[in-house]
């Protein structure tokens, strides 16, 4: 990467930071001026989320080059998404199965 | 000996070495982290009150044990020191040493500010008797968030090394050491997106 890009791409590169950065400072005054709504725990929880998504994919494209990595790098995060999301899966319906969904005071 | 592909790709991956290296660590660290969270989802899920009862009081939301403007704030450092790793970077794509440490010295500082909020946050914490071992709650805000303050104080010590004695490098090998820098914020920015999951779920939610 270092010795191919020349300097203009790079001063292009720079003016789609500011506009993310501009973009993640938005996101999260919104997230955090939503929350002031007390909107009811479920539509709080998904707004939360999908801003929170955003961002994260917003920081990695852009900061972290996702947008134009080689394949090799993909392949290993589609996998590890698949293995977070297995996670999440089994850790909930490990509290259906043995709480039986039982709430703890 | 020379280390093989550290500045040209190599040719079956298509990446230098380092690049492979550090998106496998962070896959790792994804599910360090995303094991933390499926067991805040699973505490959280499991409970009738969140946060509930603390010290004999009840607590019907985390914004009345957290303080959510000091988390905007630091959301708003964190996101900041994002833009100056990178343009940390830029600027040594640039040919700029001078701006490449600026901004690299902005990144260290915005993390010091980070920890320093965060340890007045803890201390405030700590001065009403809000301890780990209290409650469910506070288990996992002060691991999940001890774990991501260690991170950004590693992150300092990597950075530090680059702003000082590492940049050496750049007079003898500097599309090496910018490769460095490139590897050294990949790491930054994902500390920085466990954070900008870690603020909404534990202070908003």
């Amino acid at each position: 990467m270092a010795g191919s890009a020349n300097i203009e791409e790079v001063k292009k590169h720079v003016r789609i930071y500011m506009i993310v950065f501009a973009s993640l400072a938005f996101l999260t005054i919104v997230t955090v001026a939503i929350a002031y709504l007390h909107l009811p725990i479920t539509w709080a929880l998904i707004i939360a989320l999908v801003i929170a998504t955003i961002k994260g994919t917003l920081v990695a494209s852009f900061f972290m080059h996702l947008v134009s990595e080689k394949k090799v790098i993909y392949s290993f995060l589609i996998l590890t998404v698949v293995f977070l999301i297995a996670l999440f899966i089994l850790t909930i319906s490990a509290f259906h199965d043995q709480a039986g969904g039982k709430l703890v005071p | 000996m020379d280390i093989p592909y550290t500045i040209k790709a190599r040719p079956d991956t298509g990446v230098y070495n380092a690049k492979l290296g550090i998106w496998l660590f962070l896959a790792s660290e994804v599910m360090l982290f995303g094991g933390l969270f499926s067991a805040y989802i699973f505490l959280r899920i499991g409970s009738a009150e969140w946060p509930g009862m603390i010290n004999g009081q009840m607590y019907k939301s985390a914004s009345e044990i957290l303080n959510i403007p000091i988390g905007t704030f630091n959301t708003l450092v964190l996101i900041s020191s994002s833009v100056t790793m990178v343009m940390s970077w830029a600027s040594l794509m640039m040919k700029d040493f001078k701006k490449y440490r600026l901004y690299l010295g902005l990144t260290i500082l915005l993390a010091f500010v980070f920890l320093i909020v965060k340890g007045f946050e803890y201390s405030e914490k700590f001065e009403h008797h809000f301890y780990p071992a209290k409650s469910t709650f506070l288990a996992i805000y002060f691991t999940l968030t001890g774990l991501h303050g260690l991170h950004v104080i590693g992150g300092i010590i990597v950075n530090a090394y680059f702003w000082g004695p590492g940049s050496k490098m750049w007079k003898t090998q500097p599309e090496r050491f910018t490769n460095r820098i490139e590897i050294a914020g990949l790491y930054w920015h994902f500390v920085d997106i466990v954070w900008i999951f870690l603020f909404p779920t534990i202070y908003l939610l």
